[in-house]
């Protein structure tokens, strides 16, 4: 991390971060995620639910033509777009859209890995996935967006909030958030694409703003002590059973959908074919599956990922 | 009405069953792939012929809605005989080739029967819908599902449009209804939905079978089905009625929108997404009963007889 030190193994060490001063909000990275469209379409027209001392936040819709058309993306996945390779390419107008985007919001936001960058981007997004409110980290180790996270469960409890960490070498993928120092991912759901539910829209709303309360707090001194967070960390992604042609012959079982977060046992049902049977979950262990049956994932080979439960340590944090 | 005569109608010999019209109602095209499938196409017993196919093929190949415009809008009579032109929407293009196969609409060739498969984002159950209050094939069909799947929720929608002006797909056969079973999300298959589906159509199936075999005993039935007035919630409380100054929508700031009408009616097809875009967040309905009566297959006598007296009539 450029700003600050943070030691995660020394609980008695306080890591100093930078006051938080630049913030932006993003909605609409997939054109039909509706929750995000709308919050951020309404807080550029009126920002003073979004107002705190001190900070400037920028609500900001990343892929605009995405969300004309009410798709999820023009040419290519936006929230997969941000890798080195495509933020230096050249080409300019013959570069799909969404490599544009990137880079136009690589410099507005960034650049990435700078000293320049935003200090928090929230990403917004939807899915149809039974998920309730989840944050996605990108970090185990980010001392302040493990204390944002902790900040945010306990204010929005009883209501539940979980943490999803992406941490996978190869399941790990370049969000457009991943341009600011501290990329913050909310995913509300279930909602279907191109669809506006007023408890999923509510739900992000009060998020948003607990978030915010962090930001504003930490700014003006507050030291927050060292904590726990309760993460679900990803393991593998698990794709729909196929014939040799990469046809999908198999839905997601009865006893599995809607069922994220909750245990997944080996020789628990986990697969339904159409006419009827049943295929078991194989793995050696058990596992808590999330992002089952979202509608988006069929074209990346993903019925639902695996994960595992962990408790992460943050150290105190402080502004320096 | 008198009950005592059956009402005698042609047998059914030749059925459709469509998936894919809109290429992301997931439950039909799969359910279609897997009918299509050899190890699963069956003979019913009975002289029916049923034609399985997906609609709308480049939609489901790219699982949109549509590519050009909604193939679901494109069988007016109007669209389907108007010019032909090189750069018309692949949907107006494909609309005239179904209407080619299972058609023409409106003429003696047409199928006896299509049943057009279809989901939505919005908490329907399963749903018949259909032109016509007084198709008794659809409604004993109907019916036949309420008695076999006890467990489902299920109603009878009639859309009052006149044969002149129905657009839709079913629409093409002397009889035809969609199945519109949800809530599903675009793009995304449930296994629940999927199951329903297909119960639904084998028992459809079934009962065509049994009703081609006559004599067929139907009994007089009653029915709730809903007329719907098309207008602009209680999320989720689709058939739920709604009363004069009821909760209808909630504003950004949280202001609560109540509904203005005179009348109680039920609302339904709630925050369904394919219809933003025509600016319809619900519709509302008024709940009827219908008396249906008996009917039983015409003899192959009475078949003759009545298509000399129709050949004799010269309709259009």
């Amino acid at each position: 991390m450029s700003n600050g030190s943070s030691s995660n193994n020394n609980n008695n060490n306080t890591a100093r971060f930078d006051a938080a001063r630049r913030v932006a909000i993003f909605g609409g990275t997939h054109g039909n995620e509706m929750s995000g469209v709308t919050l951020v379409n309404l807080w550029m027209q009126n920002s003073a639910e979004i107002q705190r001392k001190g900070l400037e936040i920028k609500p900001f819709i990343t892929n605009p033509k995405a969300v004309e058309k009410c798709v999820r993306y023009v040419d290519t996945d936006l929230n997969r777009a941000f890798t080195q390779e495509n933020l230096s390419a050249t080409g300019g107008d013959e570069l799909p859209y969404e490599v544009q985007r990137a880079q136009e919001i690589n410099r507005m936001f960034g650049p990435k890995g700078s000293a320049e960058a935003y200090d928090v981007i929230f990403d917004l997004h939807n899915t149809t996935s039974n998920m309730g409110c989840t944050l996605i980290l990108e970090s185990s180790k980010d001392a302040f967006n493990l204390q944002m996270m902790n900040y945010i469960k306990k204010a929005f409890a009883p209501a539940s909030c979980l943490v999803l960490l992406n941490e996978h070498p190869l399941l790990k993928y370049s969000t457009s958030r991943s341009v600011a120092k501290h990329p913050v991912g909310m995913e509300v759901g279930p909602q279907p694409q191109g669809v506006l539910r007023s408890n999923i829209f509510e739900a992000m709303r009060v998020i948003l703003k607990h978030a915010l309360d962090f930001i504003s707090l930490f700014n003006e001194g507050m030291e927050f002590p060292p904590c726990t967070v309760e993460v679900f960390r990803v393991l593998e992604r698990m794709d729909y059973p196929r014939d040799a042609n990469g046809n999908i012959i198999a839905m997601v079982h009865p006893n599995l959908q809607d069922c994220d977060w909750e245990p997944l046992n080996p020789g628990d049902p986990m697969f339904q074919t159409f006419d009827g049977k049943t295929i078991h979950y194989q793995g050696s262990s058990t596992v808590y599956p999330t992002f089952i049956n979202e509608a988006a994932y069929y074209e990346k080979q993903q019925a639902f990922v695996t994960t595992r439960r962990e408790t992460l340590a943050a150290s105190a944090i402080r502004k320096a | 009405m008198q009950v005592d005569e059956p009402v005698r109608l042609p047998r059914l010999s030749r059925a459709a069953v469509c998936g894919g019209t809109h290429g992301n109602e997931l439950s039909g095209v799969y359910l279609v792939r897997e009918m299509l499938k050899p190890e699963n196409r069956k003979e019913d017993g009975g002289p029916a012929s049923l034609l399985m196919l997906l609609s709308n093929p480049r939609a489901v190949q790219q699982c949109t809605r549509y590519v050009d415009t909604d193939l679901n809008r494109c069988f007016t009579h109007a669209t389907l005989n108007g010019p032909a032109s090189e750069g018309a929407p692949y949907e107006i293009f494909r609309a005239r080739e179904l209407n080619n196969l299972l058609g023409p609409k409106g003429s003696r060739a047409a199928v006896d029967l299509i049943c057009d498969l279809h989901n939505t984002t919005a908490n329907m159950g399963l749903c018949f819908i259909a032109y016509s209050d007084c198709d008794w094939v659809c409604l004993h069909i109907f019916r036949h599902l309420q008695k076999q799947m006890p467990d489902t929720p299920m109603r009878f929608i009639h859309f009052d449009v006149s044969t002149k002006e129905s657009y839709s797909l079913d629409s093409i056969g002397k009889h035809g209804f969609a199945m519109e079973i949800g809530p599903q999300p675009h793009g995304c298959i449930k296994s629940n939905i999927y199951t329903a589906m297909r119960e639904g159509v084998q028992h459809m199936r079934d009962w065509v079978s049994c009703f081609n075999s006559g004599p067929f005993s139907c009994l007089v039935s009653l029915y709730s089905g809903f007329k719907t007035s098309k207008c602009f919630l209680s999320q989720d409380r689709d058939f739920c009625l709604l009363r004069p100054g009821e909760p209808l929508f909630q504003t950004f700031s949280g202001e609560t929108v109540k509904y203005q009408g005179a009348e109680a009616l039920y609302a339904f097809f709630i925050n369904e997404c394919a219809y933003y875009k025509k600016g319809i967040a619900l519709s509302l309905a008024r709940k009827r009963r219908v008396s249906v009566p008996s009917i039983r297959v015409q003899t192959d006598e009475e078949e003759r007889a009545s298509e000399q007296s129709f050949a004799s009539e010269e309709e259009e």
